[in-house]
């Protein structure tokens, strides 16, 4: 092979990555950082300045589901990883041959069909005229329909639902590859189970962990459907501040304030668990 | 009279109802400060033995007893034996003293003395100054010594050894085996070790159990199993050996005279075993219980005595080897002959004649198994 | 905790338990969306009315089945050409970037692949308000300077399959990179040594190694456009793709026609992932 050749086909590889990064994720976010810095002064008269984010920092509204969103989205993600990590650990860990590929395919099912067909289900049976509700009301718990839709808890139910999968996966990976020879030598060495969870399982998870909640910390925030669909008219998600400021109120400036606000927080948020757990986004996602 | 450290009564295990038992029936015991091994191929039940006592897997029979008392119903984590896993199992999530001190953490031990105790467990491996290593910047021969210590350093009755040199290289293994039974000596615990490599066994070894198909074969010393095998099976496993099958032809108090179903007859030695006349039998003989010599003279007193020619040299220095296809004998016998360390056969080359002979006695017969 | 610690009884079945009760919280919404797909009533709810199949094949109002619902149809249709481009182009895409990151050292390499990385941590509806706003800025100056219209860049089919492409390459690549890296290179220096040249020994020893995942990497990356919701929701025009038509149906009030359909969607989605397996078991 000549160095021209060799040369060649590096640039004809790297081409299409160059193109997909700088044209559709590079360029549309600086740009999109451009439009937030925009204050519309006149009609059709703009100048820079960072009025946009002080909308945002001065209307209570913003700020609030601002904060609620990041903190139900924290809170769906702890709650996955407890309800899924025990699932993991038995598909991992407990279940032996074909009943551990038929449970890990499973877990999978429900994710080949898309959100918005798993929320529908969850309208199905939560709302008032729902299965639940129905239930309760044939085994003598509740006098009347109940209505469980619309409420923070259903929205937890959904999230934490929806993002099942992202969590689960990585942990199985990452508790499969800890040899049972080494959780054997924990107990040889007269350790039990609660302390060889805390000094070899969890610490061996620990890359599976972190990749799971920064998943599922990325869906739950930037969640639109399950938050819409099984929230209350009042409880309001960030992604809906987003979608309103752009298609329906056509204020693209506050609207990509917004977004990048967005951004800011998730970037921080997964840098911030990657820093302090001593992982890189290469080895984590990668 | 003190128990022994371990003991193992009819110990057997089947996985399957219908699958013939992994272990079946053994029995053994391991007195108090020596260098026991299980010696067997892979698929012998060995593994199966070690995680019995370590109390990874339940005994469908029999009984295992520590000093003396069972520990049927003792967990693993509350059994006063530890052991070395095959691959070492090191913890990678801690370095080498959270490794070493893992134990005594579970046991409570205070800081200060835990400190303490890794400190001069880590002295006598003698790597006092890797404490603070990660698990994966040590050597081979390191992790091994680590993996030891983690167990020495809890004073176990027993320390169990899964086939742990299965992973080094040829170089290291033959230096680790030294310095295992060092190790040994100077802490001066029962250790019990598993392997199929032979020279492991017989070099580390105070007493070894030749295993196969769940059975012992054999208990004995390294050399009791080397010059008195007791079943064909230990004969054709430790060491190497020419081995023929065919008829016995006449039976004279301990000696007796065999066809070969290659054609040859030779003379061996029952040594106590029933052999009648008429049998089928197998032999054995050691290459280095054959001699070499230039003319049939110089082999006066041996009972077996073949003249054939060099068909292969196998040089290896001072381990050098011929073999021999004898006269008369089919294409596909050859036997395999040591050569004196003296050098005096040195200048063998490849179609040479030559006479080889040996007493009756270092041919070992045994009755052929009932199946051949 | 593993198989060969002895455990107690008791805490074994609470925990069997515990995962049963998993998987019944798993298929628990699957299940009730498709069954009551059959019910003889205009909404998916108790009481039941009585098995049909008339969600399906009916014809006549009140109850127009899916195959005779042009909307939805035509929605199916849109979803299944985006899924088709996304996929193709992501695969295409994903295989070059494999190629790229295992074959050559270059400087930028480490950056460039963080960057690649970046699209599975932005939220799907920043990706596609991002799409959104340049394409818009790009068509605008085009306009101005040129009196020029790109219909193509306002929202629409165009925009719609960008958004998507832009981070499902992402998944095709590290799952076309994960097998790539398993191969073992001696193989092509083989194909080489025996008289192939370089494009010939990666076409015939390297692509049927990575057919597997190539595979892998199409299904997921169609099923993962089909699905998408947050990015294309920003970037839709007139042509709304299935999730979308579906949420509009939704947010008006729901019929059990919305679960004939989502039943066919899981049968169809289940079908193509069982057919991927079965090609990977092969291969």
């Amino acid at each position: 092979m000549t160095g021209t050749s060799a040369r060649l086909g590096f640039v004809l590889l790297l081409a299409p990555a160059a193109l997909w990064l700088t044209l559709l994720i590079v360029i549309p976010h600086i740009d999109l950082f451009l439009v937030s810095l925009r204050e519309r002064i006149g009609v059709g008269q703009y100048t820079t300045s960072f009025a946009n984010y002080g909308t945002f920092l001065d209307e209570p509204l913003y700020l609030m589901t601002f904060a609620r969103t990041a903190i139900m989205s924290v809170l769906a993600t702890a709650l996955t990883l407890l309800i899924g990590f025990p699932v993991a650990y038995y598909i991992a860990k407990l279940a032996r041959g074909r009943t551990r590929s038929v449970l890990f395919l499973l877990c999978l099912v429900p994710f080949w069909v898309s959100e918005l067909v798993r929320t529908f289900g969850w309208m199905i049976l939560l709302r008032e005229t729902g299965l639940v509700s129905s239930l309760l009301q044939w085994a003598g718990l509740a006098a009347g329909p109940v209505e469980l839709l619309y409420n923070d808890a259903a929205i937890m139910v959904g999230l934490v639902y929806t993002s099942m999968l992202f969590m689960v996966v990585p942990l199985i990976t990452t508790l499969d590859s800890l040899d049972d020879a080494v959780i054997e030598a924990g107990y040889d060495l007269g350790g039990s189970a609660p302390s060889i969870l805390r000094e070899i399982v969890i610490p061996h998870a620990m890359p599976g962990i972190v990749s799971g909640c920064i998943v599922v910390f990325m869906l739950s925030l930037g969640n639109y459907l399950t938050p819409i669909m099984l929230g209350g008219k009042d409880s309001l998600w960030f992604t809906e501040l987003i979608y309103s400021q752009f298609i329906l109120r056509f204020n693209w400036e506050l609207g990509a304030a917004f977004g990048f606000v967005l951004l800011l927080l998730s970037s921080v948020i997964v840098w911030g668990t990657l820093r302090l757990t001593g992982q890189t986004l290469r080895e984590t996602m990668g | 009279m003190t128990a022994p450290d371990l003991e193992c009564r009819a110990l057997t295990k089947r996985f399957a109802p219908d699958a013939p038992p992994a272990v079946d029936g053994v029995g053994f015991s391991v007195p108090s400060g020596s260098f026991f091994s299980i010696l067997g191929p892979s698929g012998c039940g060995k593994t199966t033995i070690m995680r019995m006592v370590a109390g990874f897997l339940e005994p469908s029979g029999g009984d295992i007893l520590i000093r003396g008392r069972s520990v049927l119903s003792v967990p693993p984590n509350k059994r006063p034996v530890n052991m070395v896993f095959q691959h070492l199992a090191l913890f990678p999530m801690m370095n080498v003293a959270e490794n070493i001190g893992y134990g005594l953490r579970r046991r409570g031990t205070s800081k200060p003395e835990i400190a303490r105790k890794v400190g001069d467990v880590l002295e006598r491996i003698g790597l006092p100054e890797i404490g603070t290593r990660r698990v994966d910047e040590l050597s081979g021969g390191q992790k091994q010594r680590v993996a030891i210590a983690r167990c020495m350093v809890l004073d176990p009755d027993v320390l169990l050894l899964d086939e742990p040199l299965g992973a080094l290289d040829l170089k290291l293994r033959e230096h680790m085996k030294v310095e295992l039974k060092a190790l040994q000596a100077a802490f001066g615990t029962t250790f019990v070790y598993i392997t199929h490599d032979q020279s492991e066994a017989l070099v580390m070894s105070d007493a070894v159990a030749v295993m196969n198909r769940g059975r012992f074969e054999q208990i004995g010393s390294a050399q009791d199993l080397y010059y008195r095998p007791q079943t064909p099976f230990v004969a054709g496993f430790v060491g190497d050996s020419n081995r023929w099958r065919g008829r016995v032809t006449r039976v004279d108090g301990e000696s007796l005279e065999l066809q070969t179903d290659g054609g040859l007859t030779l003379r061996a030695a029952r040594n106590g075993r029933a052999i009648a006349a008429g049998d089928r039998a197998e032999v054995f003989v050691r290459p280095e219980a054959i001699h070499p010599a230039r003319d049939a003279a110089a082999l006066e007193g041996c009972a077996n005595m073949l003249r054939g020619e060099v068909s292969t040299l196998l040089f290896n220095g001072a381990a050098s080897r011929v073999r021999v296809r004898p006269e008369g004998a089919g294409a596909d016998t050859e036997i395999e002959v040591a050569l004196p360390q003296s050098g005096a056969f040195a200048g063998l080359a490849r179609g040479d004649d030559v006479w080889i002979g040996w007493t009756d006695a270092q041919a070992g017969a045994f009755a052929a198994a009932a199946a051949e | 905790m593993i198989p060969s610690i002895p455990r107690n009884g008791a805490l074994r079945a609470a925990y069997t338990a515990y995962v049963v009760l998993f998987f019944v919280y798993l298929a628990l919404p699957l299940t009730v969306v498709a069954a009551f797909a059959f019910n003889d009533s205009q909404f998916p709810s108790l009481p039941w009315e009585g098995f049909t199949l008339a969600w399906f094949f009916g014809a006549e109002r009140p109850m127009i089945g899916v195959f005779h619902e042009r909307p939805i149809l035509r929605a199916l249709g849109t979803s299944g050409f985006v899924g088709l481009c996304v996929a193709a182009l992501s695969v295409a895409v994903g295989t070059c970037n494999a190629f790229l990151f295992n074959r050559y050292e270059f400087r930028g390499k480490g950056l460039l692949y963080v960057l690649m990385l970046l699209p599975l941590v932005v939220p799907g509806i920043v990706l596609g308000i991002s799409i959104l706003v340049f394409s818009s800025r790009v068509a605008n100056t085009a306009w101005d300077l040129a009196q020029w219209d790109i219909q193509a860049l306002r929202p629409g089919l165009l925009l719609v399959v960008l958004g998507q492409f832009s981070f499902i390459t992402t998944i095709t690549t590290l799952v076309i990179a994960a097998r790539l890296q398993k191969f073992d290179r001696t193989l092509e220096e083989a194909a080489l040594n025996l008289g192939a040249n370089r494009l010939t020994a990666v076409r015939t020893v390297t692509i049927p190694y990575l057919m597997p995942a190539l595979v892998g990497a199409f299904v997921v990356g169609f099923l993962m456009s089909f699905e998408n919701f947050n990015t294309t929701l920003m970037l839709v025009g007139s042509d709304a793709p299935l999730t979308i038509a579906m949420f509009d149906r939704l947010k008006e009030g729901s019929t059990p026609l919305l679960n004939a359909v989502s039943l066919l969607l899981m049968v169809g989605s289940s079908l193509l992932a069982l057919l991927m397996i079965a090609f990977q078991r092969r291969a």
